[in-house]
């Protein structure tokens, strides 16, 4: 910061201050964009608020969603409106981590049977692999966790426009053949053959996180973060009464990290469920524009949904409309004599190319196959 | 006045305006650190609230040239950056051939000039790059998220040194920087990294005055009172739940489509007639239709 414009250490103190009290808000100010920060107000002067109000939201702000929260701390800090003061009706976060595992009585009485019984829990891993999510105790789902870290998610390809040498007879590259001729003085000694490459094709998880589908969800974020893991070009949002977007969140490489992220930015969890609501956000704001245009959709849900039907019809064949393939994972199908009684279920059913179990590790390893085919 | 001696955001508001683009405060400040500064500018938000149209009002304001990158999926250096003239170099290695050239200079020679500027096809990053006179160039890389993530890492060389090496040629540095502009339909998140190098603004729909004078400044044929009901409508209808709110080249569409047939005032037979000029999916105009214009044409009609 230039001093010599300013002449008191004040503003400077102010400004970082300001960017300490965004960071605490929990915007990402890197020490790049503070350095720019520092420049921009520099260039348009600080005499008005307005100068430095856009002088941070041009550099420290970098999506939309930030927005609000720049806005907040903005006129909490510089106009002196509104204090700071910690939200305290705040949903307290949710925890997908399954609590302290050295404080869970439960457990540790597994762990002290283990030592007597190794071999008894051994033998049960294909068993184990085959239960239902809801019917397992917390040691066997974490290790479950630990197993489904191991699945290596590719997803399905699509033809790119990009083209790859081929040595087939395929589309003759005319280009790559005279270039190859000039090592030969211009004679053309081979042929040379391209074809079109492959790209990977996006894969957008949906996974429902309402109170129904509660036992299930905390483990299949799980799922979805191994997926996440695993590959790239996906996108991951949860749907409880309303959407959010985990993406960024669940993109660290480290399961517990990632986790509770999330968990941090989820605060409809275990709530009703809005099942054809959240899909209409997810088409308005994302899907529509382009995220979900030649897209693989997967969806993680029971199919509850306290809204109306109708809703969940209509924005499921939108969404179909412009997606490559929509796979339904829904845990209750495992259960027999499973119909699709659910309201939402039996209205999105028409517009699902795949409908499949997602109740189990086997059921996952199995859904995995189908979306690699 | 040169782009470069912009010296307050009032005349970049002022220089865009004489270009018939009417840019809030936000997006002024942000053009006008990016001049001053040399750094790409981001633009985000809804389609069609005027991100492309601020590259080629820049671009005319600065007089210079509007060189434009539409990005795809499967984008890459042959259509993004420059690519060999095959044909051309084979053409003329046969007439080095014919005339017998290539006995009297050795084999390296004729390599060089095969590899020469005049084969080189230069493409929109490039051509962006070899600006030698002011006024600088307006680079606009539109859409930037449809192309895919090796693409973008790609173009962080170039933004942040303004250069790019061509192995058979050398280094290609700009000596006039050109001023760039990258918009971003939010398909996908951009890397962080891109996003460092970038100064961002996320462009909001106007609010209905500005609307008005940006209606009337596109379409002059539109009368004031038929600029202000157009704009309060549409205004309107980016608070009902639509898939797709009317944007302002949808806005400035309907009041051209508007004074075409001859309407210098909003009714219901109006509006259910022209509709399909600012709303462009069924679902959209049936919900609507359905909510009758009454409600609409009351906050019109509102002084």
């Amino acid at each position: 910061m230039n001093q010599a414009t300013y002449g008191s250490k004040t503003l400077d103190r102010y400004l970082v201050d300001f960017l300490d009290a965004l960071r605490n808000e929990g915007v990402k100010v890197s020490l790049g964009s503070s350095i720019d920060f520092g420049l921009a107000v520099v260039e348009l002067g600080a005499e008005s608020f307005e100068n430095i109000y856009w002088a941070g939201r041009t550099t420290i702000v970098d999506r939309p969603e930030d927005i609000a929260i720049y806005d907040k701390v903005f006129k909490s800090h510089w106009m002196g409106v509104e204090p700071l003061v910690e939200e305290v009706n705040k949903i307290p976060p949710l925890d997908f981590l399954f609590d302290d595992l050295t404080e869970d009585s439960e457990l540790e009485e597994s762990i002290k049977g283990e030592n007597d019984l190794l071999t008894v829990r051994y033998s049960g891993l294909e068993t184990l692999l085959a239960k239902d999510f809801s019917k397992c105790n917390k040691a066997e789902l974490q290790e479950l966790f630990l197993l489904m870290n191991e699945i290596r998610f590719i997803g399905e390809y699509k033809k790119s426009r990009r083209m790859v040498p081929t040595k087939k007879n395929r589309n003759f590259d005319f280009a790559a053949t005279i270039k190859s001729s000039f090592r030969t003085g211009g004679e053309i000694v081979s042929k040379n053959f391209k074809k079109s490459g492959e790209r990977r094709r996006r894969l957008v998880l949906l996974l429902d996180i309402s109170g129904s589908m509660e036992v299930y969800a905390r483990v299949l974020i799980r799922f979805v973060h191994a997926v996440m893991a695993s590959r790239s070009e996906v996108e991951a949002f949860t749907i409880g009464t309303r959407l959010t977007r985990v993406t960024r969140e669940l993109s660290t490489r480290n399961p517990d990290l990632a986790l509770s992220k999330a968990s941090s930015s989820v605060d409809d969890w275990s709530g009703g469920t809005r099942l054809g609501e959240g899909i209409k956000e997810f088409n308005d704001r994302w899907g529509i524009r382009g995220m979900a245009r030649g897209a693989t959709i997967l969806i993680l849900s029971d199919g509850w949904d306290r809204g109306d039907a109708e809703t969940v019809s209509e924005q499921m064949e939108r969404l179909h409309r412009v997606t490559h393939r929509i796979v339904w994972a829904n845990p209750l199908k495992a259960t027999p004599d499973y119909e699709p009684l659910a309201k939402g279920m039996a209205a999105a059913l028409p517009h699902i190319d795949n409908f499949v179990e997602g109740n189990s590790f086997n059921s996952l390893k199995d859904l995995s196959k189908l979306l690699t085919k | 006045m040169g782009l470069r001696d912009v010296s307050s955001v009032e005349e970049v508001l002022q220089g865009l305006s004489t270009q018939n683009y009417l840019a809030d405060r936000g997006l002024a400040t942000a053009v006008f650190l990016c001049i001053r500064q040399g750094r790409p500018l981001l633009l985000e938000g809804e389609a069609g609230v005027g991100k492309t149209e601020l590259a080629k009002s820049l671009s005319r304001w600065a007089e210079g040239d509007l060189i434009r990158l539409q990005c795809y999926e499967g984008i890459d250096s042959n259509q993004a950056v420059y690519e060999w003239d095959y044909a051309r170099q084979l053409l003329h290695l046969r007439t080095a051939e014919a005339s017998g050239r290539t006995e009297q200079v050795s084999s390296s020679v004729l390599e060089g000039e095969l590899y020469d500027e005049k084969f080189l096809i230069k493409r929109p990053l490039l051509q962006a790059l070899s600006a030698s006179n002011e006024p600088p160039p307006v680079l606009l890389i539109d859409e930037i998220d449809r192309a895919d993530d090796e693409f973008e890492a790609f173009l962080l060389e170039i933004l942040s040194e303004y250069s790019i090496t061509i192995p058979e040629l050398g280094t290609y540095s700009s000596e006039v920087k050109p001023i760039v502009v990258i918009t971003s339909n939010r398909t996908r998140d951009l890397h962080d990294a891109l996003k460092r190098r970038c100064f961002y603004h996320w462009v909001e729909h106007p609010e209905v005055d500005r609307e008005v004078e940006i209606i009337r400044t596109r379409a002059p044929k539109v009368s004031q009172l038929l600029a202000e009901e157009v704009a309060k409508a549409a205004s309107y209808l980016r608070g009902i739940d639509l898939y797709k709110p009317p944007g302002v080249a949808e806005t400035i569409d309907w009041a051209e489509a508007l004074v075409t047939i001859g309407v210098d005032d909003l009714d219901a037979n109006v509006i259910d007639e022209t509709l399909g000029a600012l709303i462009k999916y069924r679902e959209d105009q049936e919900r609507i239709r359905s909510r009758g214009f009454d409600e609409v044409l009351s906050l019109v009609r509102q002084g």
